[in-house]
């Protein structure tokens, strides 16, 4: 009797080159657009039109491509936040938080200082914004570097504690007329110039990330972070203050984040809202991977998950397309992004007639 | 009819991505016999044995056991065809007894009955010569019973080949004898018994046959009786080399490091270190044995500056200057005194050397803080690291190559190297030479020596206790984290330090 090999044999590969890399990442994306045609298709919607539809509205009109910029700023900015933390192997996942925080310290300044010009009022708010942004992220950090607490969790629930003090803010002391549970539109003075057609925090983001590049590859906190993300252990070898390193990077991480809540609160909405950060905390998240915290490359992911974000919209009113159907579109597209990484990683091996197979 | 042999290996290929693990391995062993699988690290005697037990797959060729051609397609399917391995690192659940852990996965029908198995296992350790409680459990067994435990769980299930992974490796002199006589008693009824080691004189001692496996190819098979280590040496290494020790008298050596009354506790509160005293000198290796675990890494930690002392002094002497407590440093000021630690953990990246990065990435870990201003000087750190790459001859496509990648042995020259290019007054090293070819592991106990005639003060943690007792100049043997004793590399012997290891003063033998 001559038992069976397995069918399917997987193998480590190593030094794919860099081309075939990037090929498969692509190959993965197509496949995401065409299992999203599925998507469409058992949806009711003609699936090339439906893509059309999105590109259009995303892309064809000047107010749909100040959309998805002003869509794609919180997503890069926070995702920024999150690459030094998550290169130190730090599970920020407390973005959210951070970012509501930030507008908060932001609408503090906006409500309080009443014949403030606009330039030292922005300033201020800005600043005031990294700081409780900061604060907000070292308090996790604190606990984490002095006793070890699990970060995850912990940046995790705060993002409900700082979203419950936004609403309590809103709904209680910063009230604007009674009983409407909002506050009053910003004055003129406190919320960010439009630069093209769009709040200036496009151009703050793309500056933080040429900063954010060469903090992380440049320079020595760049390097601490690194080599504290490979192992503890080599970074304490190496005379690095493992848990000054953790709260430095956590506040930093968590000062950008607020500078986002700033911009949101500031440009985009021109007042604070409850749910100001509106999920970007958490995207975020995913920008940040698949662009493999390379801050360039979330330029290009953040930009793709806005225009989807755009078109959802459209689909909605054109082709009576629920928005959630993008959801699931972006959720296929992360899937097979995330998946090929096995392509890339291993190698099959199919069970051969003959017994020999190539190598 | 053509003579049966109990294994035997047709063709055997197996490739890891362009890495050709065996190539074509041609190969046969037969009943009664004990075989050394003798090569260097890398050579793949650990891959060609894990596709005899299962554990991998052959890419190309044919298996047979008694005759019979068979797919080896899971650890279960081995024990059905009576194939049976003993990995080097255990497999056993800590907080079971010895006999549960042996029945541990047994499909057998009916309830466990651990009064029967207890039984069995009584039976089969009187047979070979065990020396086992069944009713133990794994937390409170020194290393070496938990190895007769794997050992026993295969004869359990009825092998009748036993592969023993580089057994000796955890083993005291004493251990190893005991394990040696069971071996010879498997053999004697009848077993098929596998050895993978590189140390020669156990080859010599234990083996009937030697097959010597390098890069892959199956070089020669011989007997025992009728070869010598310097011939199986050179089948090994595929040329002939001269493996020696250039060892000097110390010359005027000066104390360097007075430890004092050392205690140190781990997280759990256990103590790992219990009022350790000695003295390092310039110009001097001190040698540090022990079982694995028995406080070496903490002192070294501990010197560093790594880990939270309890009590005692660490008192460092420079060159011509005034003696300086390190306790209570941080391990940046303890590195910038002069004492470099190139320490080689378990699992070789852990501390010390960071995976990712490449070569001038871990340079840097000596040499980040240089320079004013935020940002990294890479210069220096380059090239350092062609320095190292050039002098330790290192195989690697480029300083930028991420080390995780590199073999172990490079991986090994790559930290040892940069700690000697940081040119230290102590330097520290606990398993330098852990997965070094032999030429490379000679190397390397070369600079140590170089070092050591500079008027460095070298501390050696070792495992092999040849090595240690040609190389070190001292030697302090650690027993459950106390000096049991030190001795005079030149003047003792083998058993004299076994002896040291498994009892503090090394005076209640058993």
């Amino acid at each position: 009797m001559h038992e069976k090999t397995p069918l399917i044999r997987l193998s480590k590969r190593e030094d794919m080159p860099k081309r075939r890399i990037w090929l498969i990442r692509l190959g993965a994306f197509v496949v995401a657009l065409l299992l999203g045609m599925i998507v469409f298709w058992i949806a009711g919607a003609n699936p090339l039109e439906a893509y059309e539809s999105i590109v259009v509205a995303a892309l064809g009109k000047k107010t749909g491509i100040r959309q998805v910029v002003r869509n794609a700023v919180p997503l890069l900015g926070t995702a920024l936040a999150l690459a030094p933390c998550f290169k130190m192997r730090y599970w920020n996942i407390g973005a959210e938080g951070q970012i509501t925080m930030g507008a908060v310290a932001a609408a503090f300044f906006a409500i309080n200082c009443k014949t403030m010009p606009s330039l030292p009022l922005l300033l201020l708010m800005g600043l005031g914004s990294i700081v409780f942004g900061a604060l907000w992220s070292l308090i996790p950090a604190f606990f984490k570097s002095r006793w070890g607490t699990n970060e995850t969790l912990f940046t995790l629930m705060m993002n409900y504690i700082a979203i419950g003090i936004a609403a309590w803010l809103i709904g209680g002391p910063w009230e604007g007329k009674k009983g409407s549970q909002i506050i009053p539109v910003f004055r003129d003075e406190a919320v960010l110039p439009k630069v093209f057609g769009v709040h200036i925090g496009w151009i703050i983001v793309l500056v933080i990330t040429v900063l954010m590049f060469i903090y992380m590859r440049y320079t020595k906190h760049g390097y601490e972070i690194a080599v504290l993300g490979e192992s503890e252990n080599t970074a304490r070898y190496a005379g690095m203050s493992v848990g000054k390193i953790i709260m430095r990077t956590a506040a930093l991480s968590g000062g950008i984040c607020g500078l986002v809540g700033f911009m949101i609160a500031s440009g985009a909405h021109g007042t604070l809202y409850a749910n100001v950060a509106g999920g970007a905390g958490f995207t975020a998240i995913t920008v940040c991977w698949l662009a493999q915290l390379n801050p360039f490359a979330m330029i290009v992911i953040s930009l793709l998950l806005a225009v989807l974000t755009r078109g959802s919209s459209t689909l909605q009113t054109s082709m009576g397309i629920p928005a959630s159907i993008t959801d699931i579109i972006t959720g296929i597209i992360l899937l097979c992004m995330l998946g090929c990484e096995f392509f890339i990683n291993y190698k099959m091996h199919f069970r051969k007639s003959s017994g020999k197979e190539a190598a | 009819m053509e003579s049966v042999h109990a294994v035997e290996f047709k063709g055997v290929t197996k490739r890891f991505g362009h890495n050709t693990a065996n190539d074509h391995i041609d190969l046969y062993v037969d009943k009664g016999v004990i075989m050394a699988l003798l090569g260097e690290n890398g050579s793949g005697k650990t891959t060609l044995m894990n596709m005899l037990a299962g554990i991998y797959a052959p890419d190309e060729g044919q298996i047979f056991v008694d005759g019979r051609e068979v797919s080896i397609t899971s650890p279960k399917v081995a024990f059905d065809h009576h194939i049976g391995m003993i990995h080097q690192h255990f497999r056993l659940v800590d907080v079971f007894t010895a006999a549960e852990n042996i029945v541990l996965g047994l499909e057998e029908k009916g309830r466990l009955d651990l009064k029967a198995a207890s039984k069995r296992i009584k039976e089969i350790s009187a047979k070979y010569g065990f020396d086992i409680d069944p009713d133990k459990k794994v937390y409170e067994m020194s290393v070496s019973e938990k190895q007769t435990v794997e050992i026993i769980k295969v004869l359990y299930r009825g092998a009748d080949i036993l592969i023993l992974d580089e057994p000796t490796a955890v083993l005291t002199p004493q251990e190893i004898e005991k394990l040696f006589k069971v071996m010879k008693a498997m053999r004697a009824d009848g077993k098929v018994i596998i050895i993978i080691t590189h140390k020669l004189n156990e080859v010599m001692e234990v083996s009937d046959v030697v097959a010597v496996l390098r890069k892959g190819h199956h070089i020669k098979t011989v007997r025992t009786a009728q070869t010598t280590p310097a011939e199986l040496t050179e089948l090994m290494v595929g040329r002939k080399v001269a493996l020696n020790i250039d060892r000097k008298e110390p010359v005027d050596p000066k104390p360097r490091l007075t430890i004092a009354e050392l205690t140190v506790r781990d997280g759990d509160g256990i103590k790992k270190l219990d009022n350790v005293g000695f003295i390092a000198f310039g110009g001097e290796i001190l040698g540090i044995a022990g079982i694995a675990g028995s406080g070496q890494k903490e002192l070294l930690e501990a010197i560093a500056g790594l880990r939270e002392i309890e009590s005692g002094t660490i008192v460092y002497t420079p060159e011509g200057r005034h003696p300086e407590q390190l306790v209570g440093k941080s391990p940046m000021a303890i590195k910038e005194a002069g004492v470099a630690m190139a320490f080689v953990p378990e699992d070789r990246l852990g501390m010390g050397l960071v995976g990712g990065m490449g070569m001038t990435g871990n340079m840097m870990l000596r040499s980040w803080t240089a320079g004013k201003g935020i940002f990294v000087d890479r210069k220096a750190p380059e090239k350092l690291a062609a320095d190292v790459l050039a002098d330790l001859e290192v195989v690697t496509p480029g300083v930028d190559y991420p080390v995780r990648k590199l073999s172990g042995g490079n991986v090994q020259k790559v930290l040892v190297g940069r700690e000697i290019a940081s040119a230290p007054s102590v330097l520290m090293t606990a398993y330098a030479v852990r997965g070094l070819d032999i030429n490379t592991s000679y190397t390397i106990y070369n600079l140590l020596c170089q070092q050591k005639e500079k008027g460095v003060a070298v501390i050696f943690v070792g495992e092999d206790l040849d090595v240690l007792l040609e190389l070190c100049d001292r030697i302090l043997v650690l027993c459950g984290g106390q000096v049991s004793g030190i001795v005079d590399a030149r003047t003792t012997t083998k058993e004299e330090v076994g002896l040291l290891m498994t009892s503090v003063g090394g005076k209640e033998a058993n």
